[in-house]
Parts: structure tokens; C-alpha cells; sequence
């Protein structure tokens, strides 16, 4: 039986949360513990602190019975990191691996001990690679000290002493005593120099398939993500804002829910109002019955196919140059000419569970439960919102039902706290899916033109990429980027790796009222796509194989050919193919990890397109989970084809049109083909991110499957605007 | 009043019976495991039984449901030691995980109907949305599932 089903068993007997107010007005929150010793390895509510034993540093607690907690300062939103940023520092402390627990690091203890976790913001597939290093020595730190309290008990030379499996041994002395039995004296122990970290080659826990600490909360039902949040004395908001972006309300008339069962009140929120009632489903349909009079703007008499036009029209008019290497001008003049334009528009993320936010604002203290992709930030916004120090405000990250870059700004949380103030209690606000679909933070509209000249024998003179893309700097307000090329436009064309005669990259930044932010993998999203489907039509154009084409012009990058080589063999590259079948084939690095990916598709006579297969190669240098590795890719790639064949969010009248999973499509079972993926680890200094790169080459491979399968080409997503009837 | 039998327990409750029963189990009863998705049956996340029928549950008034006997994520078994949850496991299914609940009640009705699934079985049945993409994990759980069933 394995460390996780026997876990799973005891996870029955739940602990749940009691919250009442102290005596001074204060928030005193505790647990109740029925079997307080007997939790899995991730409690449920992953910010309860489960440790009760011994600290012997902020990341890691020990407890009498030698299980150890580590503390995790990302947030897991299905990326894993609850279990791989764990086995970083039981790789270096010598743990048993099963009795290691995780738990939420603590925001609020970080901006009190002057960021002792560092950077709680989750993204740029950033975690373990940045993360690492500090995790590593968090992990070597106590286990030296855990061997200096132990030689000093026996009054032995440290030097004799080593670490295995949570216990150290001295084995000239035949003797040994648990990390349980030392902690309490290693908390004490300082160092003159903290110890060296080990190098990749001793590494023995790190690069093994365990499985994740968090896999049993989440199939019994008990895992609490931020919308199971319940409190003593609740109430629950729902809101309406004004659907124009930028907008306000004029007035409103609330006549239609006077009276109504369980209504409390209606508070003003930037852009709407929020409705507060006793129970969520009375405060959403009061919410949708207010008879509300918005004060929408000139944003009002907008639309996708004029947004579409304006960034057409914008890449003849005025740019900033990325990236300038050799003569492209003079390039273009020779050879034969390849131009041609790809248009994406702009995505919504759409994680499963709404957005949400439960706040309690009082006097001395202002609580949050929620689930963030950044707590630090949060915690920021809620003492600024709140009007309170940020020492006095707690957030309880939950788990996460999805980021994928929409919960790294809390505009639920600004939300919330504006509602718990107004009324004096602590209040769930919940997002409809209607909420989150039209007041995202958009995937940024772009269009990406490239004029390519090629030689006789199909090597590139020259090649010009030019994108008009919404800022997204600009958006948050974060920057105006005064340079006039932010790198995450340009991510992905700026950083070719295709050997070229000479290269410009051009970059228009231009916004609309439409706010846009990250969106799995960025920049990547729509750069990979247009960047991948021209080399493709650049090999058609040369007469030339794809995969072949491709190598040719990343001759001397062994990083790149190693992938794309492992690709090609696991992807039966060349295999004939039955008619209407093809594949396709791409390659992009993102977060500094390659990934190529080959899609099999196949289109029948009535247009209807079929994923059949995909093959994913991919170098990140180092992995330390493969299993939640694989699991990445696979959730890279699936995100990836919700949006190549369904994915547009619309504007008509300055709204977005797409309200809910009916409208806005994504990839159900039925549309998902079996994936493989390959590791190619190049090892050395390199440690790519996983959380976004599987997601970029899934677009241009499939569309150059497409190509394979019918000969016609798509040049703007979604797939399924291309009618591709008759084709086969 | 509205009487429903939620995972062998009866309750008497005092509700609009237009309610969703989704938001009785969440609000009311407090059984958190079914999730808020979508309110428009289109993303399974709020799947229970229904006498035994997978049912979304954000759809369903719950006076349409007066007396039915429910089944949620929380009643399938103790200890997560249902054949579908231990499949679950064996397959390292979840990532986010908030779409499990739905999925794992879907898949355990479905077997019910259909213990020896093919992949179009499972295609055109388990229509569930998994946003981190964790289909070709749950179609595999659901093959192991079925075969641990059979016995």
C-alpha cells in the first residue's frame, strides 16, 4: 500500500475550521482537531498551519513523531508545486519522504520578517527554477544543524555523523536519534557559513515520479478551495458591473428585489454594485434583476472587426524595433518573397472555479480566504483597499481552481473588501461564470506580419516580424513602457532561433478599452503560433520537409536539435499517413524550456476536424518531478487546443459577447487526444519553467497538421471560424 | 418545506423550491464538494446522483427533487475507497482538482451504466470540463475502474 492510500484513509476524519471573535474584537481562528496527529500529508485547508512541533527555520517545521513540515510560499493551482518545491528541501535535509507534510507559507509573516519567503507571486512557470536554489539551502541549513545538535548529545565530531531517512547516525558509535528527538536543539544552533548545496549529480530524491501530497483532498471532496470558505456569521455578495469595460453606473433601481427573501443590502464596487444577502443563489438573482443604468462611454461603439482592422492598419504605422541584426531591407530585395499576416483575438482564461473572495474588514485586522496566485499581492491590496497596515491583514490562500494568469490580480478581493467594510461582517463574494468570462483580463487581440526572402536552396535572407499587440504593462498600469516594446509582446519572435541572414523584429503596442494580462505562456501564446505556422509555410515554400527545414536552420543549437530529433523518432515523423490524416509539426522555447510538439489530425469529407495523437519532446534541464512534469505538458497542451480550435472572446458594443461555457468553447474529453510526453534533459546550468511552455507549439502544430491533412492553411485562430468542408 | 435524503440523511428544509439543488448542498447542508462551475448544466462541475442519475445540479430546482434521495462526492464512500476515487489515485488524476468532485460522480454513474466502456463510450458520456486538461488521465482511471469493478 503506498504513503498516499494509506493517507487517504484517515482524511475521513476532517478537521474544520472554527472561527470566532475573541473578547477584544479580534479574530480568533483555531481548528478542530478530531484526529489533530492524523492528517495526510496536505490538510485539506492548506493554510491552517498544521505544524505543531518545532521550527527549526521558516520553511520547515519538525515534529516529535519526526514528521516534517514544509512550507510552501508558491500557490498550487494544480501545478504541483505543493509536492516539487517540498522535495527541494527534503532533498537536501534528508527526511523520509513519507512523513513529510506541506502547508501555506505565511504573507502575512513575510512582510513582517522582510520577505523571509521572497516572492509569493506565482507565474512565468517560475517556481522551482527560482525557488530552487534558496529551497535547497533552507533544507541543507537544517539538516547541518540537526547534525551539529546530535554530535554535541553524543559529544562526537559533527564531521562523523551523517543523515538517512529523518534520522541521524553516527556509525562508529552504532548510534542514532530522529530528527524529532534534535529539533528542538538544531532551532537553537546557529552557523558561521551556511553549507553547500548539492550539485544536480547527488541530487536522489529529485528527478523521482512521486506522487503528488495533494492527490487525496481533491477526490473526496474535502480539498477547501477560497468559494468553500464558510464562516460564522457570513453573508454572501454577488455582483453586476457595467459590461462596457471602463464603465460606471448612472443609476439603478432596486425596486425589483424590495422585499425579497434574505436581501441585506446593495454596496457600490468600482464599475457595479454588489449585492449582499444571507445566501449566495438570493444575492445572484437579485443581482441580475436590478434594473441598472450604466454610463458605458465611447468604448460603447466598438466591435471585434473594427478592433481587428485598427491592428491590421497599425503594422503600417509607427513601430519600435525589438530587434535589429544585420540588413533586413537589403535582405528582402533577394530571393523569393514570402509575406504573410496571422491574426489571434483576444481569450479569456476560464479556470472552473469562479473567481471569489471571502473577506472579514474589522477595526484592528482585515482576514482573507481565497485562492491567490500571489498572497504577497494580495495582502498588499487588501491592507490598501482596507485602509489598514499591511501587518494586520491575513490572507489564507486555498487551493486554487485554476490561475493560468487570471489570479495573479484580485479584483474579487478589492471587491470583497469594500463589501465585508460596508457591512461589518465577513462576506463571500462569488463571481458568475458570466462575471468571469466578461470582466477577465484578456489574452491580448494581435496581428503578426512576417516578410521572409529565401535563397535558392530555401535558407532565409531575411526575415521581418512586426506584431501589434495590446501592452500589458499598460493595461494593469504597472508601466507606459516608454521604450514602446515590452518583452512579452515580443516573446518568442525577438528570441528566434532559426538562423536567419538578417532579423527585425518590430513591436506596436495598442490597447483598446479591453483590459489584457498574462494568459498561459504570454506572449508565446500568439508568437509561437505565428512564428511556427511561417517556418512552416517557409519549408512548403522551399519544397522542403518541416522537421527537416526546421533542423537545417537550428544547425549548431543541440539543446534545440536533441528535441526536435526525439520529436521526430516518437512522432513517426515521415510515416505515410491514411488520406485526410497529416501531421504537424512545432518548436518554441518559452520560460527556457524547449518543447516540440507533433499533432496528428485528420479532417473527414464534411469539414469535421479529429485530434488523434500528440507527441510532446521536451528539454527543461532539470526536472524534479517527472510525474507532475508529464501532467504539466499534458495540461499545457490540452489549454493550448481549447484555444486553436475554440477559443475568441468577441466585443459588440463595446461588451464582451461570450458569457458562458456555451459560448466560450473549450476542449471536453471527446476533443482531446492521447498525449505522450518525452523528456530531452540537457542537464548543465539550465532549469527551464513547465507550468506554460507545453502550451505554445500546440497552436501551429495542429494548424500545420491541418495544412498536411487538406492544404489549406489557417493564418487566424479559432480553427473553427475555417470552414474546412471539401478540403479531403 | 423541501425533503431531501442527502447521502442517507433526511432533511426538512425551509426554501424557495426553485432553488438549484447546488446551491441547497453548498450553502444549506454546507457539503462544499460539489462545485460552482458554470449554473447553466454546460461544465459538470456540480454532478451528483439523483436517485442514482448523474444530475447537474445547478440546474435542478430543488422542488423538482422533493424526496429524492442524493448522492454527493461527500456519500460516496468512507474513506475514499470507491473503485472510481482509487483510480483516481492510481492515475494521479487531479491537478487543480475543482473539477474532480463532478468528474468522479459522472464517471461512477456512467460505469453503472456502462461497465465495459469503449473510448467513444467514454467520449460521448463524460462530457465534464476539466480546464487543466486531465481527460486522458480521467479516461484511463475510468478503463482501471472498470476493470477493478469487474473484479
Amino acid at each position: 500500500m503506498t504513503v498516499m492510500q494509506q493517507t487517504l484513509s484517515r482524511l475521513s476524519r476532517r478537521r474544520f475550521l472554527i472561527v470566532s471573535a475573541s473578547a477584544a474584537g479580534g479574530l480568533a481562528v483555531g481548528f478542530a482537531m478530531p484526529a489533530a496527529a492524523d492528517t495526510g500529508p496536505v490538510s485539506a485547508e492548506p493554510w491552517d498551519e498544521i505544524s505543531k512541533g518545532q521550527e527549526v527555520n521558516a520553511w520547515l517545521v519538525i515534529e516529535p513523531d519526526d514528521t516534517v513540515v514544509i512550507r510552501v510560499a508558491k500557490s498550487e493551482m494544480g501545478e504541483g508545486i505543493f509536492t516539487s518545491l517540498p522535495m527541494i528541501v527534503a532533498e537536501e535535509l534528508g527526511c523520509d519522504w513519507s512523513k513529510v507534510k506541506a502547508e501555506y507559507a505565511s504573507a502575512n509573516r513575510n512582510v513582517r520578517e522582510s520577505n523571509i519567503y521572497q516572492r509569493m507571486g506565482t507565474g512565468g512557470s517560475s517556481s522551482v527554477r527560482r525557488s530552487r536554489e534558496y529551497l535547497q539551502q533552507a533544507g541543507a541549513s537544517a539538516r547541518v544543524r540537526l547534525i551539529r545538535a546530535a554530535a554535541a548529545k553524543w559529544n562526537v565530531p559533527a564531521e562523523s555523523c551523517s543523515v538517512k531517512d529523518g534520522q541521524v547516525i553516527h556509525a562508529a558509535g552504532n548510534q542514532s536519534l530522529g530528527f524529532g528527538a534534535l529539533a528542538a536543539d538544531a532551532a537553537k544552533i546557529t552557523l558561521d557559513a551556511e553549507p553547500a548545496i548539492k550539485t544536480p549529480d547527488q541530487f536522489t530524491l529529485i528527478g523521482r515520479p512521486l506522487a503528488r501530497l495533494d492527490t487525496a483532498p481533491k477526490l473526496d471532496g474535502s480539498a477547501k478551495f477560497g468559494i468553500d470558505t464558510r464562516l460564522p456569521d457570513m453573508l454572501y455578495a454577488a455582483v453586476v458591473t457595467c459590461p462596457v469595460f471602463g464603465g460606471g453606473v448612472k443609476s439603478y433601481d432596486d425596486s425589483p428585489i424590495k422585499g425579497k427573501r434574505g436581501i441585506v443590502t446593495i454596496v457600490p464596487i468600482p464599475g457595479g454594485l454588489a449585492v449582499v444577502a444571507d445566501r449566495f443563489w438570493r444575492a445572484k438573482e437579485a443581482a441580475l434583476a436590478l434594473k441598472v443604468d450604466w454610463t458605458e462611454g465611447p468604448a460603447a461603439k466598438t466591435d471585434s472587426a473594427q478592433f481587428a482592422a485598427e491592428y491590421r492598419a497599425a503594422l503600417d504605422g509607427d513601430f519600435k524595433v525589438a530587434t535589429q541584426d544585420g540588413d533586413v531591407a537589403a535582405g528582402l530585395d533577394t530571393g523569393k518573397k514570402v509575406e504573410l499576416l496571422y491574426e489571434v483575438p483576444y481569450l479569456a482564461h476560464a479556470p472552473m472555479e469562479p473567481l471569489n473572495c471571502t473577506a472579514h474588514v474589522q477595526a484592528d485586522r482585515v482576514d482573507i480566504w481565497m485562492g491567490t496566485q500571489d498572497a504577497g499581492g494580495a495582502l498588499a491590496r487588501a491592507a490598501k483597499t482596507a485602509g489598514i497596515a499591511p501587518e494586520k491583514v491575513y490572507v489564507h490562500n486555498c487551493f486554487l481552481g485554476g490561475g493560468f494568469g487570471r489570479r495573479a490580480i484580485n479584483d474579487e478581493l478589492e471587491q470583497a473588501v469594500i463589501v465585508s467594510k460596508a457591512v461589518g461582517k465577513p462576506v463571500k463574494l462569488v463571481w458568475t461564470r458570466e462575471e468571469d468570462i466578461r470582466h477577465d483580463r484578456y489574452r491580448p487581440q494581435a496581428a503578426i506580419r512576417f516578410q521572409a526572402a529565401l535563397a535558392d536552396d530555401g535558407t532565409v535572407n531575411a526575415l521581418h516580424a512586426r506584431t501589434a499587440v495590446g501592452s500589458i504593462q499598460r493595461s494593469l498600469g504597472v508601466s507606459d513602457v516608454p521604450s514602446g516594446v515590452e518583452p512579452s509582446a515580443v516573446e518568442g519572435l525577438a528570441n528566434l532561433p532559426y538562423k536567419v541572414g538578417a532579423l527585425e523584429v518590430d513591436c506596436i503596442l495598442k490597447n483598446t478599452h479591453v483590459p489584457v494580462m498574462f494568459w498561459r505562456s504570454v506572449g508565446s501564446s500568439q508568437n509561437a503560433f505565428a512564428m511556427e505556422s511561417f517556418i512552416d509555410e517557409l519549408a512548403h515554400a522551399a519544397g522542403q520537409d518541416p522537421y527537416r527545414y526546421r533542423r537545417r536552420l537550428l544547425e549548431g543549437k543541440a539543446d534545440f536539435l536533441a528535441v526536435l530529433d526525439k520529436l521526430a523518432a516518437a512522432g513517426d515523423w515521415g510515416k505515410p499517413m491514411p488520406k485526410g490524416s497529416g501531421r504537424g509539426i512545432a518548436i518554441h522555447e518559452s520560460f527556457g524550456t524547449i518543447v516540440g510538439e507533433i499533432v496528428e489530425a485528420a479532417v473527414d469529407a464534411k469539414g469535421q476536424l479529429k485530434v488523434e495523437r500528440v507527441v510532446a519532446a521536451v528539454d527543461c534541464g532539470h526536472v524534479v518531478n517527472p510525474l507532475t512534469v508529464a501532467m504539466q505538458i499534458e495540461s499545457g497542451v490540452v489549454y493550448g487546443l481549447s484555444a486553436a480550435l475554440f477559443g475568441a472572446i468577441n466585443i459588440k458594443d463595446g461588451a464582451v459577447v461570450e458569457g458562458n461555457f456555451d459560448q466560450y468553447q473549450v476542449a471536453r474529453m471527446a476533443d482531446t487526444p492521447p498525449i505522450e510526453t518525452h523528456l530531452v534533459l540537457s542537464g548543465g546550468s539550465k532549469w527551464g519553467g513547465i507550468g506554460e511552455p507545453g502550451t505554445p507549439p500546440i497552436a501551429p502544430a495542429l494548424c500545420n497538421a491541418i495544412f498536411a491533412a487538406t492544404g489549406k492553411r489557417i493564418r487566424s485562430l479559432p480553427i473553427m471560424n475555417t470552414d474546412l468542408s471539401g478540403t479531403t | 418545506m423541501v425533503a431531501l435524503i442527502v447521502n442517507g440523511k433526511a432533511h426538512q428544509l425551509d426554501i424557495e423550491p426553485e432553488t438549484p439543488l447546488l446551491w441547497v448542498l453548498r450553502d444549506e447542508l454546507g457539503l462544499t464538494g460539489t462545485k460552482f462551475g458554470c449554473g447553466i448544466a454546460q461544465c459538470g462541475a456540480c454532478t451528483v446522483h439523483v436517485n442514482g442519475d448523474a444530475t447537474r445540479s445547478c440546474s435542478v430546482q430543488v422542488g423538482d427533487v422533493d424526496g429524492a434521495k442524493i448522492t454527493t462526492i461527500e456519500g460516496l464512500s468512507a474513506d475514499a475507497s470507491h473503485p472510481v476515487q482509487k483510480a483516481w489515485l492510481a492515475e494521479d488524476v487531479p491537478q487543480c482538482g475543482y473539477c474532480q468532485s463532478g468528474q468522479i460522480m459522472a464517471a461512477v454513474a456512467f460505469l453503472a451504466q456502462t461497465p465495459n466502456p469503449t473510448d467513444a463510450d467514454i467520449d460521448d458520456t463524460i462530457t465534464n470540463i476539466c480546464r487543466c486538461g486531465t481527460y486522458p488521465r480521467i479516461r484511463a482511471a475510468i478503463h482501471r475502474a472498470a476493470a477493478a469493478m469487474k473484479g
